[in-house]
């Protein structure tokens, strides 16, 4: 008898490890290949100048930021469409998914044309001193719009299969409801709350269509990473620059997923213990 | 939250602070969609409409836009399928063997999500573009990957890589491998078991994969932006023309981008009725 019992395995993983070599494997040596040949001098003068620190400070700042508050509404509305029955939930629960179907650079020209001072909202908000397009709020508001669904839609399955009995036997020790929430709830959620934290802070970092319109990519201001790497490329031809961007872009957020991970992996080994 | 209160009251009417409560706590949720995703969607609609109509077909029928949507489908016609039997293979392998490596192949799988499109595309161009790994070689055998086609394709298949694999790889573990043994006992050979077991089992998982697969595929701007170098009227798609569209004529960008909007909306029309005929299909079970 064989190890495999069902057949197709070497097929099956030949063709998996072919197309992750072509498509993945063999460009993602390269982009660590051409940041390595660089050297710490050649990286240290692509990566160190003010514009690349401020771009890497706003990509990463605000997509932390985006991510944190993408935990707070998107627990919200996931427990919105969960626990309560109302009119409009179906096509609230079908809307959640639009920022995971809507082209990014259809967003970005959605939202700058909504957010810019002659826009329907930016000419109410204005007035008010608040100014969206084409600013650092404008990069944060992109990014909490491209994150949202991958808190909501983590949230949903696990708050459906949460049995009732915790908290209905806090609510019967005589619990207030801020207690229930913040001491029975929570906990219980923080593992599948951090999951949907990290994929929505991953697709922050990396976005690109739907921040560069709204961000106005404005000189030390508003201008997020990968829009240098994309003016690397595009004006100057500098893959070089743009490979050694890349690949701080890219170690830095798979660390910062790493991070999470492992704090997940503690956070779901208390909740079991509790 | 007062919330709890209504679940643990189940059969008495929960009292009035509770409803009130309740009914806050929706309209919060409500309001967060309505302004962070129905704004945005309207915008887009009254943008294109304030034109007119004739001004919007007009638009749609620049030569340019019409050569970006042909380039489009025919992008998604060649990366789709290419996902999907990338994701077939990448299920069969992940759910009916065990090996060494396993849970790195599924991080790899994975992987496309946590790199930058924009990354992505660049990472191509260092290996596929002219000063390249390879991009001696192929331009010696005539072919150009970058700036045209095949690079359009290749950022494609990158970013929607994960799509149909996520969508399977869940369903056909918690299915297990009984049903294609017995197949295999019976006296089935590998193809058979494939297409009159495996298949019909995890059709309606497939199918929505590929529907998001194919939203992604059309809608998809960073990557195939750095690959493209954006040509107008022969590597732009749908997207890109939005792009460009909007540097010189605003309401012409936005008759284009209705289009994906469009797209979009159908989209999620027809997720939520597969998730409504065959949500149970989709999950654990058969």
């Amino acid at each position: 008898m064989t190890r495999h019992v069902l057949p197709g395995f070497r097929l099956s993983v030949g063709y998996t490890l072919a197309a992750l070599g072509s498509c993945v494997l063999l460009p993602l040596a390269a982009l660590v290949w051409t940041a390595c040949e660089l050297g710490p001098s050649g990286w240290w003068a692509q990566v160190g100048t003010r514009r690349v620190m401020a771009s890497l400070r706003l990509s990463f700042g605000a997509a932390l930021l985006a991510a944190v508050i993408d935990m707070v509404l998107g627990l919200l509305v996931a427990w919105v469409l969960v626990r309560y029955r109302f009119a409009l939930r179906r096509l609230c629960d079908a809307l959640v998914d639009l920022p995971f179907a809507l082209p990014t650079a259809v967003a970005g020209i959605a939202l700058t044309a909504l957010y810019a001072p002659n826009g329907w909202l930016g000419s109410r908000l204005v007035p008010f001193g608040i100014e969206v397009a084409y600013t650092q709020l404008g990069v944060l508001l992109a990014m909490v719009f491209v994150g949202l669904p991958f808190v909501v839609r983590t949230l949903q399955p696990v708050l459906e299969s949460l049995e009732h009995d915790l908290e209905e036997a806090a609510y019967i020790l005589g619990a207030s409801p801020a207690q229930r929430f913040f001491r029975v709830l929570l906990p219980l959620l923080w593992p599948t709350l951090l999951t949907g934290y990290a994929l929505a802070l991953a697709r922050a970092i990396g976005e690109y269509g739907s921040v560069v319109f709204i961000s106005g990519n404005r000189l030390f201001r508003t201008e997020i990473t990968p829009y240098l790497i994309v003016q690397k490329i595009d004006s100057q031809y500098d893959y070089r620059g743009a490979a050694a961007l890349g690949a701080v872009m890219l170690a830095a957020s798979l660390l910062l997923l790493v991070a999470i991970s492992a704090w997940q992996r503690r956070a779901r080994r208390w909740a079991r213990l509790r | 939250m007062a919330a709890i209160a209504a679940v643990v009251s189940i059969g008495g009417r929960p009292a009035w602070t509770t409803r009130i409560a309740r009914a806050a706590l929706v309209l919060a949720a409500v309001a967060v969609l309505a302004w962070l995703l129905v704004l945005p969607l309207l915008a887009i609609f009254a943008e294109t409409l304030r034109q007119g109509v004739a001004f919007y077909v007009a638009a749609i029928r620049q030569p340019d836009t019409l050569a970006a949507v042909r380039l489009t489908l025919t992008v998604a016609a060649i990366a789709v399928p290419l996902n999907l039997v990338f994701g077939l293979a990448a299920a069969w392998c992940m759910t009916h063997f065990q090996f060494r490596g396993k849970a790195l192949l599924g991080a790899l799988i994975d992987l496309p999500f946590s790199v930058s499109p924009v990354v992505a595309g660049m990472m191509l161009i260092l290996v596929y573009g002219k000063y390249g790994w390879l991009g001696a070689w192929l331009e010696a055998h005539g072919w150009q990957v970058i700036f045209a086609l095949p690079g359009l394709v290749l950022a494609t298949v990158f970013v929607t890589l994960p799509f149909v694999a996520r969508e399977l790889i869940p369903l056909m573990q918690a299915q297990g491998s009984e049903q294609e043994e017995a197949a295999l006992t019976l006296g089935a050979h590998g193809w058979q078991i494939f297409f009159r077991v495996t298949l019909p089992r995890v059709r309606w998982a497939l199918l929505y994969g590929v529907l998001l697969c194919n939203a992604r595929a059309m809608g998809e701007f960073g990557a195939v932006y750095v690959v493209s170098g954006h040509l107008r009227g022969i590597t732009n798609t749908l997207p890109l023309q939005v792009d460009q569209l909007y540097e010189e004529n605003f309401s012409a960008a936005f008759a284009v981008a209705s289009l994906l909007a469009l797209l979009t909306v159908v989209t999620l029309g027809i997720k939520r009725l597969l998730e409504w005929r065959h949500g149970g299909d989709m999950r654990a079970g058969y």
